[in-house]
């Protein structure tokens, strides 16, 4: 699972080759919002290149390409799919957009003979892909959605506020929806970007409703993304607790076993595993002891 | 006269402008060029070269690009060029 | 022409470098201070002081650099050498800007040598297209005072500009029109220049507080401004929003939190740079949440320090030089806020230099090399572009020195085989911090068992110096031409490099 999602403005060299620095899960070079129309070329170019010959790149490389009402995309598809990517993310994602798009990736991947699968992540940021949810994590090769609250309250005509209320729902939607399919819910990106409580706050909303991480729109915010993402001290204590304790009822021949006066069942004990197993993952990077 | 521009004059960016010509010239105004000059001179060559062009003016001003953005510049700046 | 102990080729008749601990084996030597008066002499103009104490041929004559970039003296100096004909000065400025309109005299043949801890400017270019008739020498902050006090720089006549002076002839930075703040750099040249001159556009009846003794000045010079105090200050001082700066700066801050360096009564000096204060604020904010109380904070002081100053951070500030404003009002209002002359502060040969008490220096670097020796008086195309300043002097006294750089700037690798010109040697160089990883050098097999199993990505140096390599490709080796211009001197009085011309 990957707590974070640093977007690069595809267009901004200095950004780009710094992508890797910041620590992120994931970094996602956008061909979309932050690069002008006339640019599009540029940053295709750009990225592209950059991907095929730096020696140092982000662990896992996402490209927003252009929506699929726009004349952009497929020259996006043709340049960017390659075997250094890992997954594009469609804006405005439709469930028919998204079957579409398999097909032309499948199409584009075997004509550039590529051998790595290519994933989606779906952009939720309009009502009607929100009300879709369900169908487009059923889709195979779905890998994630990001929530756009931005574009959302647009769409649905409503102010965004620091507290988020208006932005419960389709949190709470999207977690739900993605983790009945085991895939990642990627939350939307917080932009008073020197409001570092403001941003922990947010996170915390939305890891506390089931989303998986949170896109970032500056490095400094990754740091506090992972934090909030990443299973805390308490949690791993009581994760090595429960090992430990089905290690012991294990050797002494016992089924089932009791911790703390609760009753340790087959889904606490999954629980247990996912804490210890994200810990390992995560270890290098939180400054949890 | 066909003239494709692509690029910025920021730093770590390259301001690429071709020209159509019956010659080749190839003008580099670096603020590195006096430690990469010829990396900046074969990586436009190079690109050049993958794309059969032998006859070309291509003025680079660069302020310590690194070649991937040197090349990329280039080939839009190309396509721009066609496009006209 | 000789190796010194680093290898570089030095031919002047000081003695080579041989390591930075090897003042040690040498006595302090200090010439008579200069003879005290009872009252200075008062007169309204440069020109009739200038009369009056005969400047002529070959006469070294000095300044100090605390008004910065907005410092009308030495350009009036400058303006009168060249109306009197004089020539064959030897010029001591503690440091020169660009604004300094020193290129006349250096075509004119006016000034032959330069003596400096700071050069900045179209003189670089001068300078090394052969155009000065002496050497340049740089020196540290510490090592100026130093040469001041045992005579090898003796000055004739130091002209010091001077905020506020009184009848009695003592002067202060704190406060006026002009202030600047502390006036330490100058108190060498206060105490063994032969002639001392104060220039100031303030006088007043008394002061209570005061650096500049009347006892030791000759002559008052009061004209109408001594500066502009844009220019004094110099510029807002602010924390880098670069986010490959505030990478190194969290870095940096951790990594000192894990040696254990930020712990109650320790004592820090970063520079004054982007970068340096965002390290400064990282730990800071450290301080705040381990509730540490640092003894002092050294250096060229900003609001950033007054401010932990008065959040009790710091119990004191040791100041050579103020930056802004703030910094300035609190040298004026705050007693723990005190200002040191460049000897108490980085002079080897002073019993306690302030320098030697350094838990931690912070610094930057144009270049290092994979012997961690540092460059800061030339870049990569072999412009001076600065000087030590105080960078060798507290690398030399700071329990741990940290080099704080991103790995390239605008393509520009930091690290290299060997710097161009060395200014601190790597035997006092610790830690590297880049965006990319973290060298530290063979010499501390403490901080390497410190830091082992650390989260830190800690690389050996060439490693760093290859990653580069790889991303932006090796660069020419840009020359330099064969004659010498000039030479760093390194704090003791021995040369530490040379400076050649340009090809």
């Amino acid at each position: 699972m990957n707590r974070s999602y640093l977007f690069v403005p595809g267009n901004n060299p200095s950004m780009i080759q710094n992508a890797d620095v910041f620590g992120a899960d994931a970094v996602i070079f956008d061909l979309e919002d932050s690069v002008h129309v006339n640019e599009k070329d540029n940053a295709r170019s750009l990225v592209r290149d950059y991907l095929a010959t730096h020696p140092v790149l982000p662990k896992k490389i996402v490209i927003r390409m252009n929506a699929m009402n726009t004349p952009f995309y497929e020259a996006d598809l043709n340049h960017l799919l390659s075997d250094r990517i890992d997954a594009i993310l469609l804006p405005k994602a439709r469930r028919d957009d998204i079957v579409l798009l398999t097909n032309i990736m499948k199409q584009i991947c075997s004509k550039k003979r590529l051998i790595k699968p290519i994933n989606i992540i779906a952009l939720v940021d309009l009502a009607s892909s929100l009300l879709e949810v369900e169908s487009i994590v059923a889709i195979d090769g779905v890998e994630g959605v990001l929530f756009g609250a931005e574009d959302f309250a647009s769409d649905m005509e409503i102010k965004r506020s620091e507290t988020g209320e208006e932005i419960f729902y389709p949190r709470a939607r999207i977690a739900c929806a993605c983790k009945a399919y085991g895939i990642e819910a990627i939350d939307t990106p917080y932009t008073d970007v020197l409001n570092d409580e403001g941003l922990i706050q947010d996170a915390q909303k939305a890891q506390g409703l089931g989303m998986t991480g949170k896109a970032a729109i500056h490095p400094r915010q990754i740091e506090a993304i992972h934090t909030v993402f990443s299973p805390s001290k308490d949690q791993i204590l009581w994760a090595r607790k429960v090992l430990q304790a089905l290690k012991e009822a294990k050797d002494k021949g016992l089924g089932v076993f009791s911790l703390d006066g609760k009753m340790i069942d087959k889904p606490i004990i999954e629980r247990a595993k996912t804490i210890i197993h994200k810990a390992h993952i995560y270890g290098s990077v939180t400054h949890d002891e | 006269m066909k003239i494709g521009i692509a690029g910025t004059l920021e730093s770590n960016d390259v301001l690429i402008t071709v020209r159509e010509s019956d010659t080749l010239k190839i003008d580099i105004h670096s603020v590195v060029d006096l430690l990469f000059h010829d990396q900046i001179d074969a990586v436009i060559r190079k690109t050049l070269a993958e794309k059969k062009i032998d006859k070309i003016e291509v003025l680079c001003e660069d302020r310590g690009a690194l070649d991937y953005t040197i090349r990329a510049r280039l080939l839009t700046a190309l396509k721009r060029m066609e496009a006209v | 022409m000789m190796n010194n102990s680093l290898g570089r080729k030095v031919s002047h008749p000081k003695p080579p470098f041989s390591g930075s601990e090897s003042y040690r084996d040498k006595q302090r030597t200090r010439i008579p201070t200069k003879s005290q008066n009872a009252q200075p002499q008062f007169v309204t103009s440069l020109d009739r002081a200038f009369d009056l104490l005969h400047i002529r041929d070959h006469m070294t004559l000095s300044f100090h650099h605390h008004l910065r970039s907005g410092d009308f003296l030495i350009n009036q100096v400058a303006e009168l050498l060249i109306q009197k004909g004089i020539s064959a000065i030897h010029l001591a400025p503690s440091s020169i800007f660009p604004q300094y309109l020193l290129g006349p005299l250096i075509d004119k043949g006016i000034v032959h040598h330069l003596y400096t801890s700071y050069l900045n400017g179209p003189l670089s270019q001068q300078i090394r297209s052969q155009k000065l008739k002496g050497d340049l020498i740089m020196q540290t902050h510490g090592g100026r005072a130093r040469a001041i006090e045992s005579g090898e720089l003796q000055i004739d006549v130091a002209f010091l500009s001077c905020p506020v002076v009184d009848r009695q002839g003592n002067g202060s930075g704190a406060f006026g029109k002009s202030a600047c703040g502390t006036l330490g750099y100058a108190l060498s040249d206060m105490y063994y220049a032969k002639k001392v001159v104060l220039v100031t556009d303030t006088i007043v009846d008394r002061l209570d507080r005061f650096q500049f003794e009347g006892r030791y000045v000759d002559m008052v010079v009061q004209v109408p401004s001594i500066g502009d105090p844009k220019g004094i200050v110099s510029g807002t001082t602010r924390i880098t929003r670069d986010p490959i700066g505030l990478k190194i700066a969290t870095q940096t801050a951790r990594i000192l939190d894990h040696l254990g360096v930020i712990k109650e009564g320790f004592s820090m000096q970063t520079g004054a740079g982007g970068t340096s204060l965002a390290t400064a604020d990282q730990i800071r904010q450290l301080m705040l949440t381990q509730q540490v109380r640092g003894s002092f904070a050294s250096g060229g002081i900003t609001r950033h320090y007054v401010d932990m100053l008065k959040q009790g951070l710091f119990s004191k500030l040791y100041d050579v030089q103020c930056f802004d404003l703030q910094a300035v009002e609190s040298y004026h209002q705050n007693e723990n806020h005190i200002g040191i002359s460049a000897s108490k502060y980085g002079n080897p040969f002073e019993d306690h230099p302030i320098v030697n008490d350094l838990d931690v220096v912070i610094l930057g670097a144009t270049e290092i090399d994979i012997d961690f020796n540092v460059n800061v008086t030339t870049d990569s195309f072999g412009n001076i572009i600065g000087g030590s300043g105080g960078h060798a002097d507290t690398a030399y006294g700071a329990k741990i020195t940290v080099i704080t750089s991103p790995l390239a700037r605008a393509r520009i690798p930091l690290i290299k085989e060997h710097v161009r010109t060395i200014t601190t040697p790597g035997e006092n160089i610790d830690i590297l911090v880049t965006e990319r990883g973290i060298a530290i050098n063979p010499r501390r097999a403490d901080l390497i068992d410190k830091l082992a199993g650390s989260p830190f990505n800690i690389r050996p140096i060439k490693d760093l110096m290859d990653l580069q390599h790889q991303i932006s490709g090796i660069p020419h080796e840009i020359l330099d031409g064969n004659h010498p211009v000039g030479y760093v001197e390194y704090r003791d009085g021995t040369i530490i490099d040379t400076l050649y011309c340009s090809r």
